[in-house]
């Protein structure tokens, strides 16, 4: 692939990017949010069209319409979400809408032979006549595979394949991917965990902003250089400043029983015995790349999620969460990531989003007083500068860093003690993120604990009075003082996670990356 | 309408945003002036009092009904066992009549409730699709009512009783009072109460609403209790104005009649948002298409027809414009 650019209403999602994919080579593609993985993969596979730039595959030159060319010519996408029949068999699930035939009627007998000749190819243990329903998800997402392999395909595309399987399962999986690797089939492999990234694939392609940034070999390129490489930093250059609104360092009120402490925190392979605490005044940084387990911790202290084993104190007392109102109730607040999934109510005006937590508050016997909401609402939209026409306005017609004030303003109203950040500044102008940033740091000044998930990195340096490092689902680091640099916590996302390392992590405060 | 509409708006802010969020409600209520010119001009002695008494009366069970379901459309759910709560209300109403009347209705009304609270807690707890435990309901409903019933028409004579379904206020007819009441209590809750914010909140992104603290399992349990309890209600002046309780005829296919009136009344069937005016209005153009139909002596399936075009035409009106 050479110069595919794709354009989205105006937004370039890819910039001529070039992609070269070798037979028998896995190759992975890595980048944060909106680098334009997905985008490339669908242009590869059919499912966009580009809007410029030239493919071949095999020397020759192609261009896909739907993923139906796509599959013909031999590419092939298995999803995260796999998309097969949960109620039919195996074999057909492998040859659907190409059932042999004999006699104008399925050949069920040879259906059944030839997918288990398949099966067996790729060494895999599974029954060509058991419905798929009955499987689990990992032996789903390989008749997944296999029927990309019955296809004849050369080039196989797994999105993030790892991403619900338990350890034994992945094995599994490298096996599979290892033989399709013997066979001559190109491999592109995108997944968020490093240690993958170094154990099945030979070369990585990095993407950042929609834009190519280089391709490297794996053998000899330094985790730490593939995160910069990501992040678009350069080494040497890591200590520039004033990037930010934030002042000088919280130290907040050290020696003091921390407010808040989740301790062991752990939740199937997403999170790993997270240990995190804050004290009053003080914000606590999270860093860390895309799946490492950020927003998980955040969800598991707000009740979001329910976790297998941990413990979470506020203000010393045991907190016993089941959903996120117990979580709010106990003083608690969380501005989550995704503000159109997770945070606005479209539909809804300011005024009813803003008072929407703080609502049994401002009521009476379950009655709303329109005087106590129209006060809240007014004192919060002059505090924040929150602009727009009225407080009848529909929030979706905001901008992204008006919409993220009034989730913040939903929240302040509540005088949480706590608060939790979850890329507060992500997609809002530089204005209005110069201005959270200054509120973030008032707010912490007032006495608030804060918890600021972030994956800028001067945003975590200039903001933080210690920030923790997670990786793989581990809190791998906890960086204080002086030793919080860009360049330490790129160290601890990349290399963070040697065994002994963590182990010692775990609930030890002293321990620290150099 | 101006205890609906935008009365409460305060000096200073756009009454047009107000206005504009209440499109789809003056559309329908265009729709209804519109409807109510040409009857005037068409169909002689249509401004008799008499037959806006009797249009009135026969769509009120419908908006009873329409008014509950639209807060459930609401929070992004339906509701199609409403005509088989009406028959289980009106059954254990007509049995237990022998121990006083208002113990009648207390007891009907409450066993409406709890099956609506039912279906809502099988579709939070089990995460079952709201059309298909709705649809169970609908289809073993009227069973159970049967049951209760003995499997036969059971008449009575209990003059107190039968005031709901055949009581007059002055002209006006108790169960056009119940109507009416039931409406503007409802417009109230939508508009003034916490438990108004958590459904369309709920329906407008319940991800969002969850992180915000709204217990959204036990308003949507609430939402279908209240559907309950109005289906109940409509049940039982159904079965007061008949003087017996019929089971498999009380209030047939009411569900999709209550659906059709919340969607030209302006809710949309994604959830987010309730309209409580507009399905009054959409009720009421419904039925005076029927009775204009029926007062010019065309054939009764001509109203059909005209209804299922409103349906359509109202649903393209608001379908969700890319902003």
């Amino acid at each position: 692939m050479e110069s595919i650019t794709k354009v989205f209403s105006g937004h370039v999602a890819l910039d001529n990017v070039n992609f070269q994919l070798e037979r028998g080579e896995v190759h992975s593609l890595v980048g944060e949010n909106g680098a334009g993985k997905s985008t490339l993969i669908k242009i590869m596979t059919g499912a966009y069209r580009r809007d410029d730039g030239r493919m071949w595959l095999e020397g020759r030159e192609v261009s896909f319409n739907t993923p139906e060319d796509a599959q013909a010519a031999g590419v092939v996408a298995v999803y995260q979400e796999v998309n097969l029949l949960m109620y039919r068999t195996v074999a057909e699930n492998i040859f659907l809408g190409r059932e042999p035939r004999r006699f104008g009627f399925i050949d069920w007998k040879r259906m059944n032979a030839d997918a288990g000749a398949i099966l067996n190819r790729l060494g895999l243990e599974i029954d060509a006549r058991a419905t798929l329903g009955s499987l689990n998800i990992a032996l789903r997402q390989m008749v997944a595979i296999a029927r990309g392999v019955s296809f004849g395909a050369k080039v196989v595309v797994l999105d993030e394949p790892t991403s619900s399987l338990t350890e034994r399962e992945v094995s599994l999986l490298y096996d599979v991917i290892r033989r399709l690797k013997a066979e001559g089939v190109g491999v592109v492999y995108i997944s968020h965990r490093f240690d993958e990234l170094y154990t099945v694939c030979d070369r990585v392609t990095i993407l950042r902003d929609g834009k190519f940034v280089a391709t490297r070999s794996l053998n000899g390129l330094e985790k730490i250089d593939l995160v910069c490489l990501m992040l678009g930093k350069q080494r040497d250059e890591l200590q520039k400043k004033g990037a930010t609104a934030f002042g000088e360092h919280h130290v907040g009120a050290q020696g003091s029983a921390p407010l808040l402490r989740a301790e062991n925190l752990t939740r199937g392979r997403k999170l790993n015995r997270v240990t995190v605490e804050a004290g009053r005044g003080e914000i606590v940084g999270m860093a860390g790349l895309l799946g490492s387990g950020r927003t998980e911790t955040a969800r598991a202290i707000f009740g979001a999620d329910a976790v297998d084993a941990g413990e979470i104190q506020l203000d010393g007392k045991r907190l016993r969460l089941r959903s996120p109102a117990d979580a709010i109730s106990a003083g608690l607040a969380f501005l989550s990531e995704d503000r159109k999934a997770e945070g606005i109510i479209p539909e809804l005006s300011v005024r009813e989003n803003l008072t929407l937590a703080a609502l049994p508050s401002l009521s009476s016997a379950g009655v709303v007083s329109r005087a106590k909401q129209d006060e809240v609402v007014g004192r919060f939209m002059n505090r924040l500068g929150i602009k727009a026409s009225s407080a009848e306005q529909k929030i979706r017609e905001l901008s992204g860093g008006n919409q993220q004030k009034v989730l913040l303003a939903r929240w302040l109203c509540k005088n949480p003690k706590f608060l939790i950040l979850d890329e507060p500044t992500r997609g809002i102008d530089i204005g209005a993120k110069g201005e959270i940033q200054s509120l973030i740091n008032e707010l912490a000044e007032s006495g608030l604990g804060v918890l600021m998930i972030s994956s800028e990195l001067e945003e975590l340096v200039e903001g933080s009075s210690r920030v923790v490092v997670m990786r793989d689902g581990q809190a791998v680091a906890e960086l204080r003082g002086v030793d919080i640099s860009q360049d330490n916590i790129i160290h601890a996302m990349a290399e963070g996670g040697s065994p002994g390392v963590v182990q010692q992590k775990v609930g030890n405060e002293d321990a620290r990356v150099e | 309408m101006s205890a609906t509409g935008v009365a409460r708006t305060t000096a200073g802010q756009s009454r047009w945003s107000t206005i504009a969020d209440y499109a789809p409600t003056y559309g329908a209520f265009a729709a209804l002036i519109l409807l109510l010119v040409v009857d005037s001009l068409f169909i002689p002695n249509f401004f008799h009092p008499s037959n806006f008494r009797n249009i009135l009366l026969q769509v009120s069970p419908t908006v009873l009904v329409a008014v509950g379901m639209t807060l459930v459309i609401a929070t992004g759910g339906i509701d199609l066992s409403v005509g088989a709560v009406m028959a289980i209300a009106s059954a254990v109403a007509a049995t237990s009549l022998s121990g006083g009347t208002a113990l009648a209705i207390v007891l009907a009304l409450a066993v409406a409730t709890a099956a609506g609270a039912f279906n809502g807690a099988l579709i939070t707890g089990f995460r079952i699709q709201p059309i298909i435990v709705t649809l169970a309901l609908l289809i073993a409903g009227r069973g159970v009512a049967q049951v209760i019933n003995g499997g036969q028409l059971i008449p009575f004579s209990n003059p107190s009783f039968e005031y709901l379904g055949r009581g007059y206020v002055g002209p006006v007819p108790v169960q056009v009072i119940i109507m009416f009441v039931v409406v503007a209590a409802i417009v109230f809750v939508m508009r003034a109460t916490t438990f108004g914010r958590y459904v369309v909140a709920t329906g407008g992104n319940e991800a969002a609403a969850r992180l915000a603290g709204v217990k959204v399992h036990r308003t949507k349990i609430a939402v279908y209790a209240l559907s309950g309890l109005l289906a109940g209600i409509a049940g039982l002046i159904e079965t007061a104005r008949q003087g017996a309780s019929d089971a498999p005829n009380i209030g047939p296919n009411i569900e999709l009649d209550a659906i059709a009136a919340t969607v030209v009344g302006g809710t949309p069937l994604t959830g987010g948002r309730a309209t409580v005016i507009g399905t009054l209005i959409g009720a009421l153009i419904m039925q005076i298409i029927t009775t204009s139909i029926n007062m010019k002596g065309y054939e009764y399936s001509w109203s059909l027809v005209i209804k299922a075009a409103i349906i359509v035409i109202a649903v393209y009106i608001q379908r969700p414009r890319v902003a």
